[in-house]
């Protein structure tokens, strides 16, 4: 059980809760998730853990609407209780002083972004981060990102702000000035984290150039802890278990066309269940595809 | 000598059990359970042997004899009793142990007519009466961790020894019930948000329903045991915080078998192929056969394989068949004679109509658009005895064909999760990565003991449940004399 101690609406589509979580808060480190349960008919879903505050006892998640559970997760109140969570789950984020790093996140994915972007800069690298959405209204985290970044870009698909266009043609561009520039400083590695397309169009960016990426993949999970493989995601021509070998892995090996097709394996379940729980509740439509 | 032969001519009492047409479209129990007019005369027939050699073949010692006797008196409240001395969940032991291999297979009746049906006898005694349901209380890990140092504070004169166990399996809730019973605090930390192991997420609904899961964990809870859910040895906290920080003076490892074997063939990971492990949980935990009315799904396909020979692929293939498969067929790299499944179980599969095709094994798994299509598989033959003690599967080349399917279930075994083993520094484990550990239990880290499937691989409740209390008894000898080896 958690309870919700702060909820804060960051744009129609996207909620942080803040809970309550001593032990998950002092084991927490940068790219773990966890896996949590809202009801008891409800389902298990992972989260990936945007902050947390050891000293208060508290993590943070950031939620986007994308079906049944999260719309009803969207729905509690602060001081009401998650019935389950578990974690930290998966590997953490490997940080060091790599030197020159981009840290990008896309959508939803700037929350888990901010946390590897804060342990980066502490290590004593040079942070350049990137942060894309559609338009202006659904940037999240802008003062927080940019607080621990040396260099800060934004980009939205429809040019309401920053940079117009995606996260990846911004860092093509990128790449390419800083190595025309007079002191290159060499990108030593990216770490991207967003929908998938944008995750595979970053990987494929840095390819040439053969600049470490690291993605972090959000697959459909069950457990969260090895036992079921649900999880299944090809890297390097090998199965892996996202929830253990993960979540994050070097995204030129990861199998993003097998990611995208296992994504789809319960679309018809998740349109009944969600043409269900609109009958008898009052949810913004899905405007995107999950 | 005139009532002995009057025993013998008593038939062994038939279990009733729902249709096979009818049960085949619910979850509901298939054994619904003996009459106390049909326990009385089951009964009966035990020949109340001077030397009870069935308590040889029972791997935690029941009574057998005396509980049988109790229920002939119709003492069932005093059977149950008996039953408890020895066994902590009977009436889930009663459901699925497999006693033919068993207490029943040694019953000197059985040798010249049918045995006692000893597990049907144990099943009616715990189910008998009044068995309570105490509401579910859940313990947050979150606080109750917080408060341990301080609750030791303000005991009586005895200071309270704290033990842990890990995982509420069979082994872990047996070990954790006899520590309870020795006097320890005992705390089992369990990574999922229901107790039960493998009884909550493996064993399907019509073979050992949950509410009677539930009851003979709270029967455990009832002994002193305390369980904290949602809480991961080996993330949440480790072996070592346990032991050094929050002063657990011995830990029980009883992890189980949960990481699913995959075969390796080309195509396993199209959408349609499931684990067992993941199959078996969607429906048995998250009850995806309510779907939509809970909200985990399960793919309801009319054609459904699931590869294997053991009860876990017969409860993934009956499983199959309640979501409303037209086709299920079991397919299995040996013949009928070599199936580890149950016999009872076999038997219950093929009345609901599930297809088996023997000396067969898949090698492609062939998709469209990301999805299941068919699988291809090869014919085998029996060669020469393996290690396993059974005649090894050959392949007969040239016997390729392809089976049109849309869901497919790899049930070829569970192995040991390495999330907590590889967390503890220096556990000595064997190549297949289950945990070393001697006849009482013992690892090599001090103070660590570990059984059930995490050190044999994949078994029984009961084999698990009786290696449990070998090393509740050699966790209080290490408690009380401190001494090691």
């Amino acid at each position: 059980m958690a309870r919700i101690i702060k909820k804060e609406q960051l744009t129609e589509d996207i909620v942080r809760f803040d809970m309550e979580a001593p032990i998950i808060a002092e084991k927490a480190r940068a790219g773990q998730f966890v896996i949590i349960r809202t009801h008891e008919e409800g389902e298990r879903i992972p989260l990936t853990i945007a902050d947390s505050n050891p000293e208060k006892g508290i993590i943070s998640i950031v939620v986007l609407r994308a079906g049944k559970t999260t719309c009803n997760l969207m729905s509690m109140a602060q001081g009401d209780s998650i019935l389950d969570i578990v974690g930290p789950l998966g590997k953490e984020t490997e940080i060091e002083n790599f030197g020159k790093i981009v840290v990008i996140g896309g959508g939803v994915g700037i929350a888990p972004i901010l946390p590897i972007t804060k342990s980066m800069k502490r290590s004593g690298n040079y942070v350049v981060s990137i942060i894309g959405a559609k338009n202006s209204q659904s940037l999240i985290l802008k003062e927080d990102i940019a607080s621990f970044s040396d260099e800060s870009y934004i980009c939205t698909d429809d040019g309401s702000e920053g940079f117009h266009g995606f996260v990846s043609n911004f860092l093509s561009d990128y790449i390419i000035k800083s190595e025309k520039s007079k002191n290159p400083k060499n990108i030593e590695r990216v770490i991207a984290i967003g929908p998938v397309l944008m995750m595979r169009a970053v990987s494929a960016a840095t390819r040439k150039q053969r600049i470490k990426t690291v993605v972090s993949l959000n697959s459909i999970m069950v457990d969260g802890t090895g036992m079921c493989g649900a999880c299944r995601v090809e890297v390097n021509k090998e199965t892996r278990f996202a929830c253990v070998d993960g979540p994050e892995f070097d995204g030129h090996e990861v199998n993003f066309e097998l990611l995208i097709s296992r994504h789809k394996m319960y679309l018809k379940e998740e349109k009944e269940s969600m043409d269900q729980y609109l009958k008898d509740h009052e949810c913004k439509l899905l405007k995107h595809s999950i | 000598m005139n009532n002995e032969n009057k025993k013998v001519k008593v038939p062994r009492v038939k279990m009733p059990e729902q249709p096979a047409g009818a049960r085949i479209k619910n979850f509901k129990e298939v054994e619904t359970g003996l009459s106390e007019q049909q326990a009385v005369e089951e009964s009966s027939r035990c020949l109340q042997c001077k030397k009870p050699v069935c308590i040889d073949g029972c791997p935690v010692e029941i009574d057998i004899k005396s509980f049988i006797k109790l229920i002939g008196d119709k003492e069932y409240k005093k059977a149950l009793d008996k039953i408890r001395e020895k066994n902590a969940l009977p009436a889930i032991c009663g459901r699925v142990c497999p006693q033919e291999d068993q207490c029943e297979k040694k019953c000197v009746l059985g040798i010249k007519n049918d045995p006692v049906a000893i597990g049907k006898l144990e099943r009616f005694v715990s189910d008998f009466g009044e068995n309570e349901k105490i509401g579910e209380s859940k313990i947050s890990l979150q606080n109750n961790i917080r408060s341990e140092p301080g609750k030791n504070q303000h005991t009586s004169e005895n200071i309270t020894i704290k033990t842990a166990v890990i995982g509420s399996g069979p082994a872990g809730l047996t070990c954790a019930g006899e520590l309870a019973k020795m006097g320890y605090k005992v705390t089992v930390f369990e990574a999922l948000h229901k107790a039960g192991g493998v009884l909550i997420y493996g064993i399907p609904e019509f073979r050992l329903p949950k509410s009677v899961v539930e009851r003979e964990i709270e029967y455990v809870k009832s002994m002193g045991v305390e369980i904290i859910l949602d809480s991961v040895i080996g993330k949440t906290l480790t072996v070592d915080e346990l032991m050094n920080k929050y002063e657990y003076k011995s830990v029980f490892v009883a992890t189980g078998a949960g990481l699913p074997y995959f075969m390796d063939i080309p195509g396993e990971n199209l959408n349609g192929v499931y684990s067992a492990n993941e199959y078996l949980t969607r429906s048995n935990l998250m009850k995806a056969y309510i779907f939509p009315g809970w909200d985990t799904p399960i793919k309801k396909a009319r054609k459904v394989a699931v590869i294997g020979g053991g009860n876990v692929a017969l409860d993934s293939a009956r499983t199959a068949k309640r979501l409303g498969a037209e086709n299920v067929y079991l397919i299995y790299r040996r013949g009928e004679a070599e199936m580890p499944a149950r016999i009872e179980e076999v038997h219950h599969a093929k009345a609901e109509g599930i297809e088996m095709i023997f000396l067969t094994n898949p090698v492609e798994i062939i998709g469209e658009n990301g999805w299941v299509k068919k699988i291809r598989c090869i014919k085998m033959e029996l060669g020469e005895i393996d290690s396993s003690g059974r005649r090894r599967p050959v392949p007969l080349k040239g016997s390729e064909h392809d089976i049109e399917l849309e869901v497919i279930v790899m049930a070829i075994g569970q192995g040991p999760n390495p999330l907590l083993t590889s967390s503890i520094p220096g556990l000595k484990l064997n190549k297949y990565g289950n945990i070393e550990a001697d006849e009482a239990g013992k690892t090599n880290k001090k103070g660590v003991f570990a059984g059930g499937d995490i050190v044999s691989g994949a078994a029984t409740v009961i084999l698990a449940m009786g290696a449990g209390k070998v090393a509740a008894h050699h966790m209080d000898e290490y408690i009380k004399t401190g001494s090691w080896l």
